[in-house]
């Protein structure tokens, strides 16, 4: 019964927002940098701000902590509305892009700083700081300065003085992106492995798409200052909500035509069938069809295969584990571009080069129908 | 730490709104930090608008009013300019000031150009003596060149009947005093320049000529801009070396003096004082745009240039060198030497008696230790309210407005000449209805006016200091719950040390020297030395005025010295954290 009851109250608190950020407006004079951004985040997720330079990411990260004011709306933290508090007020660790650890400060030094020796007395503080160093993995490195640690060991001191306040959310300002790419990967997995096991509340702001669907339970997609998506790696991965979304995670071929009856897509005097879930677009009105290049199918295509296009090689680029084909593919007359990753098993099988020529196909199962045009640059 | 700079133009920092109804919910949450903050940046505010703003109103004003200060109108421009004498000033000044331009903007430039470009030999050494005429009150030149060319002068033939008394006195001097200000600026503008393209250059096959002309000095030309303003406006604005060796050849800047002091006729005082303005003004705003445009030249990607040897060059640069500091040393040294001789040119043996101020002077060695006094309070109160200024207008976040005040007014004693900011003050606080009069005829107007006369330079060396520590400093202090004087005191003041204990020095060095600023506000007993080789060489105590002026350079000597063992073990204690890489 205990068990159960436990069981109950651990979902409550998991479903109970812990951030709650409500229509918040950030203009720099005329510039809108966020536009009525509104977002929960529960308690002890992993929440990713990703979106490409300028989106507005690090602002709203920003606005959070309270280090740069929204000009309006409204931020609630643990229940408690936290819009106008000044940074000291709030509660959160902060890790940045630039470390940001005092240089004059041995790493023992940076990760006591916020440590009142006055309140909890010396050897309590040197052995809360001993724990973080252990917890970090660089229990030696207390008397060492910034500069004699590497980049990643920086990026653990920030972390561990992040976390010395026990504060109830982590803040990570693009933490990962100043760092080689193998120590990236190995950090992110800690840093990850960290979170779930302390439980906190963490948002991280990121450029790196990798580095999101790796490690976020959730993601914020955003464009222009608006949140474009909100969903689990996967969700955003194969179901994105907008071309934009599409465009930005992963590779995407997207194809423009003009919706038809009977759930064809038309271009020019070529239909492609697409899945009759995908309704409540208007007929005859413009629209975007996408597919991902692993999803272009070439065993067992013929003729009477579903959307069965008949492709030439153009190009090949081989990527290690699996190569990326440029295809020209000429349908009814019109000439469709589109790239398509072949595992080099299936390369080899089908022994395809450039110049060759192959019959593939676009599953209507996954291609997905975003409206307009697919100029996605403006 | 590349991070910071870039983070530095983020525009997202720099474009902080000031939104109304944003701006009043932001009053309402204040939180302690900025509440600090606020009241700091309100109090320096404050303060330079009494020991700069006001006074400087006052100037102005009274440049429009007659000595009993009623309105007149531009009465008192009309009467300046009609008179042919004060006119003729003009363009004396105008004229030594290009002459002295000229000739010391050459030297300098050939003199940088070994120190940067050349393999020359004993290119520290040449450095550390170009550096020489800073150590000294600028009334020091202009006394060894009486003793070395005026009637009973040891090589007065080589300047073939000419007298000294003059323009040449006068542009010598001044060459002298401007040399290592120009230097320095030149040996910064030839310093940062791009390896690459020189090697790309020499690729293409340009010749040693052509590369100069399209190379070196496109590259260094914001750098010999700036640098000719400066020599030009030092010229026109400095008072000493006129005043010692100008004769009958009258210039703005004693102009200015006799009106004041010698007249008492401060209504045309404050037009010569506007009128010395505008040449400060123009090269001010000339220096500004120039700056900003020097910053885009050099790429975080560019490479030093590495001179490679040529012994003709290197053999012609090295004997413009040591001329150059020949000529340095041997003004330096016969200042020195001639406060030793008995009686010149008659008695030439050695003395000490001419160090007894005591004898020479009611003041006597008051004076110095009133410049010691002036210029130890000066370095230590100037410092701390400037280092406090530059912290604020550079982290801190809120309170944007009151930020690019203090930044703005910071740039304004730049383009106030000393005598100007001088006479500025005796109008203003010596108003008896002023608050503030109380200070007048103290030490406190005297550091006052010391810290004000110097602010620009020690407030953007602070701020350069401050530029490159991590903009998130701040951020990070402030999650952390710590205040931020906390995170000054522990991290930014150890980080800046070096150039905080640099701006002390300036300070001090300048204070010590300086004779334009505080020529017109000292009283009987806070006299300093510097004004005391103005008295004494007055009337005629030659040789004691050179013994003061021989002080004055030795405590320079003495600081700068004392200040390069304490930063040997400031930069020992820092490479701790500095270097540790390896």
């Amino acid at each position: 019964m205990a068990g159960t009851m436990n069981k109950i109250t651990a979902d409550e608190t998991v479903t109970t927002p812990y951030l709650e950020i409500n229509n918040l407006t950030k203009k720099f004079g005329e510039f809108v940098a966020l536009d009525d951004v509104s977002l929960t985040v529960k308690d002890g997720e992993f929440v990713c701000f990703l979106g490409p330079s300028g989106c507005g990411k690090t602002t709203l990260l920003r606005a959070i902590a309270g280090l740069d004011f929204q000009t309006s709306g409204q931020i609630v933290q643990g229940g408690k509305d936290i819009s106008h508090l000044p940074p000291v007020s709030r509660d959160f660790g902060i890790v940045f892009q630039s470390y940001a650890l005092f240089p004059n400060l041995t790493a023992k030094q940076n990760i006591a700083y916020g440590l009142s020796v006055r309140k909890m007395g010396r050897d309590k503080v040197n052995q809360r700081v001993q724990d973080l160093l252990d917890t970090v993995g660089l229990s030696d490195s207390g008397p060492k300065y910034p500069s004699a640690l590497s980049g990643g060991q920086q990026q653990r001191i920030a972390l561990a003085r992040a976390l010395a306040n026990e504060p109830n959310m982590l803040l990570l300002d693009e933490p990962l992106s100043a760092l080689d790419a193998k120590v990236r990967v190995n950090l992110r997995h800690e840093m990850k492995e960290l979170q779930r096991k302390l439980g906190i509340t963490t948002i991280m702001v990121t450029h790196d798409q990798e580095e999101a669907m790796a490690m976020a339970d959730k993601i914020v997609v955003m464009n222009h200052g608006v949140i474009e998506q909100v969903g689990t790696p996967q969700e955003i991965y194969g179901n994105p909500a907008t071309a934009y979304v599409a465009d930005f995670i992963g590779e995407m071929n997207f194809l423009e035509g003009v919706f038809e009856d009977g759930n064809q897509v038309r271009m020019g005097d070529c239909a492609l069938m697409v899945d009759g879930q995908a309704g409540g677009f208007e007929l005859g009105s413009t629209v975007t069809a996408c597919i991902r290049p692993e999803d272009v199918m070439v065993r067992g295509v013929s003729e009477k295969t579903e959307n069965y296009i008949d492709a030439e090689v153009v190009d090949v680029e081989f990527l290690g584990s699996f190569c990326r084909a440029e295809l020209a593919c000429r349908r009814d007359g019109r000439d469709i571009r589109l790239t398509a990753d072949f595992s080099i098993n299936l390369m080899r099988d089908m022994s395809l080069g450039r110049g060759e020529r192959l019959a593939i196909a676009l599953p209507k199962e996954h291609l997905q129908l975003f409206p307009g045009s697919a100029d996605l640059d403006t | 730490m590349n991070y910071s700079t870039t983070m530095n133009k983020d525009p997202r920092r720099e474009k902080a709104p000031m939104g109304r109804p944003n701006f009043i919910q932001r009053m309402r949450h204040l939180s302690k930090d900025e509440m600090i903050m606020l009241a700091g940046l309100l109090a320096i505010v404050a303060a330079m608008m009494v020991a700069l703003v006001l006074p400087l109103i006052t100037i102005f004003t009274k440049s429009f009013q007659d000595n009993n200060g009623v309105f007149v109108g531009l009465d008192n421009f009309i009467e300046y300019f009609s008179s042919y004498g004060l006119v003729l000033s003009i363009w004396n000044s105008v004229g030594m000031a290009l002459g002295v331009t000229l000739i010391a903007g050459s030297m300098a430039f050939i003199y940088a150009y070994a120190l940067t470009r050349s393999c020359m030999r004993g290119k520290k050494i040449f450095r550390a003596l170009a550096s020489i005429p800073i150590l000294a009150p600028s009334l020091l030149p202009a006394i060894s060149l009486v003793y070395l060319f005026g009637n009973q002068g040891v090589i007065k033939d080589l300047l073939m009947g000419e007298s000294i008394y003059g323009p040449i006195g006068i542009t010598i001097g001044m060459c002298f005093y401007i040399f290592p200000h120009v230097l320095m600026i030149m040996v910064t503008s030839l310093s940062t320049s791009d390896a690459r393209l020189y090697e790309a250059a020499e690729v293409l096959g340009a010749g040693r000529v052509r590369i100069f002309f399209t190379v070196t000095l496109p590259g260094a030309r914001y750098g010999l801009i700036s640098a000719g303003f400066v020599a030009f406006t030092l010229a026109i604005t400095d008072f000493g070396i006129p005043k010692v060796i100008g004769g009958n050849f009258n210039v703005l800047a004693t102009d200015i003096y006799k009106q004041v002091v010698g007249q008492q006729n401060f209504s045309i005082g404050a037009v010569v004082g506007m009128v010395l303005l505008v040449p400060a003004l123009v090269s001010f705003v000339v220096d500004r745009h120039v700056r900003k445009k020097q910053t885009a030249v050099l790429t975080a990607r560019s490479a030093p240039y590495h001179p490679k040897p040529h012994a003709l060059r290197d053999g012609l640069l090295f004997t413009f060198c040591a001329a150059v500091t020949v000529f340095l040393v041997s003004i330096l040294g016969m200042a020195a030497f001639s406060s030793f001789i008995t009686f010149w040119p008659y008695d030439m043996s050695f003395t000490l008696v001419h160090y007894d101020f005591d004898a020479v002077d009611p003041n006597g060695w008051a004076s110095f230790f009133n410049s010691l006094k002036m210029a130890t309070i000066t370095a230590f109160v100037g410092t701390g309210i400037i280092f406090m200024g530059a912290y604020f207008v550079e982290k801190c976040q809120s309170f944007k407005g009151l930020r690019t005040t203090v930044q703005m007014m910071a740039m304004i004693p730049m383009a106030v000449p000393g005598m100007v900011l001088g006479l500025a003050y005796i109008f203003f606080f010596a108003d008896g209805d002023n608050p503030f009069s109380g200070i007048y005829g103290t030490m406190a107007i005297l550091v006052l006016a010391s810290v004000a006369h110097f602010y620009t330079v020690s407030h953007l060396t602070l701020v350069t200091a401050l530029k490159q520590i991590d903009p998130e400093f701040e951020a990070v202090s402030a999650s952390l719950k710590a205040p931020f004087y906390k995170t000054v005191a522990r991290v930014h003041f150890p980080i800046c040390l070096t150039a905080i204990s640099d701006v002390a020095i300036y300070l001090f060095v300048n204070a010590m020297t300086t004779v334009s600023a505080v020529v017109f506000l000292y009283a009987p007993d806070t006299k300093l030395a510097s004004i005391s080789v103005l008295n004494m060489d007055d009337v005629g105590d030659q040789a004691p005025a050179a013994a003061m002026a021989m002080m004055i350079v030795l405590t320079s000597i003495v600081v700068k010295s004392l200040h390069a063992l304490i930063s040997r073990g400031i930069n020992a204690r820092a490479m701790a954290w500095k270097s540790a890489t390896t």
